[in-house]
């Protein structure tokens, strides 16, 4: 496992990844701004059309991309951990499916984009609900019963969604489509998504010790001391919570979520640091979010001024990179 | 009156009427028993008796249908749920069955998992836990293995490296479920040894074990079970006998013995 140094030392250079990331996306697109202008324009004085785009159309937007990447890869490991299942990301359990439901009813609707996302985030928290009520039952929170819940939700939903695209007036499929797949480009007030970044991290850490004991079975867990119930019920519920901000910040990106966690766990199994999740939980936070802005960056710059919808490009480029990094891991016996 | 009796030893486990059942079957009934420091039981009984069952009972990880019962005068299971479930791992220590690595991890890790009810929220191991890591690795054999990948290791490294994440634990009373699972024979005897010494040197032991020749030469007191709730407590001397293991086993055995060691062989 990691020394107490190393954990933080590879989280300074993640911040430091972050900067560079957030300052790559406030220079770059089909308006060029120099790092000087930007750097006058962060602190407020410099004016002009540069500064117009960069604190009210790129700023908003990075931060919303930094913190949906987060979230998506904060509750991604978290899920991970709590199933035990490396496959498990943070729509595993229905949420996207419930907000996605809701956003794109609201958008058939014709409702403005306040209340999409007001839907979206009902819908979210709607499947939440149904699904922790109905695993729930007997009152202890099976890891199976959970999974083929939150499986059959998601797949009622993914029904849902097929009918409203079915329906839906050809003028508003493309909003549609670009939601699904995830966007940031009505991303415009990224603050909250920031809060709850940094709530679920300051929320998740003090756990990390014990969500590695989880990670290693129940059993041994509570008997090594970990309030078992309690931590995973509140840990499921945060997580969830986190993923369905995400979602409505941005629509569903895909990949994020999956991908990041098992690239640091990768990254942390060559350095020899096992799967630790005091190191695991903030890099994948940080690494989520960085990627989300680079790849968002790109989806805005790369066919301009045509914009890519970011959740095709994360898959795009996160196939190959982990299909390359799964091939390179030592075989195991077995 | 004024009788001086010899001081009592607080018991590191007390049960009284004790009932314990698992889907219907009975494993025990008004089981009352004491396990003090310095004695080490073995539980006998055949598959499906409830052995396991009762270490888990009797370790907090599930509730017993009736009766009271204590670990170091702590009541369970209100004591060892939420925030009193670390203040129970310090005093007692549980080896189960079976070991999961859903994710990879080295040895080193894997031990260092047993130091957790000894550190703060924010504590980070120290190199005193990790001294105790090595200690327990090089107790059960797997001195060089600390850098090992966990997913690589035999089944009966593997079953080591649980008993060492244990012996880092460092609990007063242990509670071992089918401890030599896995083991050669040197490493039957070495893990028998091991916890012989840890019961001499003031510990408690309790270990579901299927060898009755083992449970005698290296277990003080037994326990059977009878799989219909009745159950049997003593020294092991007295309960170990070719007619209590019949009537436990269903199957008549025979004792054999010399140089004061005694095994019991199918008749």
């Amino acid at each position: 496992m990691p020394t107490r140094r190393h954990t933080l030392l590879i989280i300074v250079l993640l911040l430091l990844l972050a900067v560079a990331s957030l300052s790559a996306a406030l220079m770059a697109g089909s308006f060029a701004v120099a790092p000087g202008e930007v750097l006058q324009a962060l602190l407020g004085s410099a004016d002009g059309v540069g500064a117009d785009v960069v604190l009210k159309l790129r700023l908003p937007r990075a931060l919303a991309a930094f913190a949906c990447g987060g979230l998506l890869a904060l509750a991604g490991a978290l899920m991970q951990v709590l199933l035990r299942n490396p496959l498990a990301d943070p729509y595993v359990l229905g949420i996207s499916g419930g907000a996605a439901v809701g956003a794109l009813s609201a958008m058939l609707a014709g409702l403005a984009l306040a209340l999409v996302n007001l839907a979206a985030f009902a819908g979210a928290l709607a499947a939440m609900l149904l699904v922790f009520s109905l695993a729930h039952g007997d009152s202890s929170w099976t890891r199976t019963r959970l999974l083929l819940t939150g499986v059959i939700v998601a797949s009622g939903c993914g029904a849902a969604v097929a009918l409203i695209l079915s329906i839906a007036p050809e003028h508003g499929l493309h909003g549609m489509l670009f939601w699904l797949m995830g966007d940031l480009g009505h991303a415009s007030s990224p603050l909250g998504a920031v809060a709850v970044l940094l709530l679920g991290l300051i929320l998740t850490l003090p756990f990390a010790r014990e969500l590695n004991l989880l990670a290693r079975g129940d059993t041994l867990a509570h008997a090594l001391g970990v309030s078992v119930r309690q931590v995973r019920g509140g840990i499921y519920l945060l997580a969830s919570l986190l993923t369905a901000v995400a979602v409505t910040t941005a629509g569903s990106i895909g990949f994020i979520g999956l991908v990041v966690p098992h690239l640091v766990r990768l990254a942390m199994i060559k350095m020899g640091w096992g799967n630790d999740q005091r190191l695991l939980l903030p890099a994948s936070a940080l690494a989520g979010g960085s990627l989300l802005v680079l790849a968002d960056t790109l989806a805005r710059t790369v066919i301009a001024p045509q914009q890519l919808p970011v959740g095709v490009l994360t898959a795009l480029l996160g196939v190959p990179v982990f299909l390359f990094l799964l091939g390179r891991q030592p075989h195991e016996r077995q | 009156m004024n009788v001086s009796k010899p001081a009592m030893p607080a018991p590191l486990l007390e049960t009284r009427q004790l009932e314990v059942s698992i889907g219907g079957h009975l494993v025990c009934r008004d089981l009352n028993w004491r396990v003090v420091a310095g004695e080490s039981w073995a539980v006998l009984g055949r598959n499906g008796a409830g052995k396991s069952t009762l270490l888990a009972t009797l370790a907090g990880l599930r509730a017993q249908d009736q009766g009271r019962l204590n670990i170091a005068g702590l009541a369970l299971p209100q004591a060892g749920r939420g925030a009193g479930a670390r203040a129970m791992a310090r005093v007692r220590g549980y080896l189960s069955q079976h070991q999961i690595d859903p994710f990879a991890s080295t040895v080193m890790e894997s031990v260092l998992v047993g130091r957790h009810p000894h550190l703060g929220r924010w504590d980070w191991e120290s190199a005193a836990d990790r001294q105790i890591a090595e200690a327990a690795l090089n107790e059960v054999d797997l001195g060089g293995f600390a850098e090992r990948e966990v997913q690589t290791l035999s089944g009966g490294e593997r079953q080591r490296l649980a008993v060492a994440q244990l012996l880092a634990q460092q609990p007063q009373l242990f509670l071992l479920d089918e401890p030599l699972t896995h083991l050669d024979l040197s490493h039957q005897v070495a893990v028998m040894e091991l916890f012989a010494r840890r019961a001499t040197a003031g510990a408690a032991v309790v270990a579901v074990l299927h060898d009755p020749g083992f449970a005698a030469r290296y277990c003080r007191q037994a326990l059977l079970l009878f799989g219909n709730g009745e159950w049997l407590a003593g020294p092991a001397a007295e309960v170990i006998t070719a007619a209590h293991l019949g009537r436990l086993y269903g199957h008549p055995l025979r004792e054999l013995g010399g140089d004061g060691q005694r095994w019991f062989v199918p008749a």
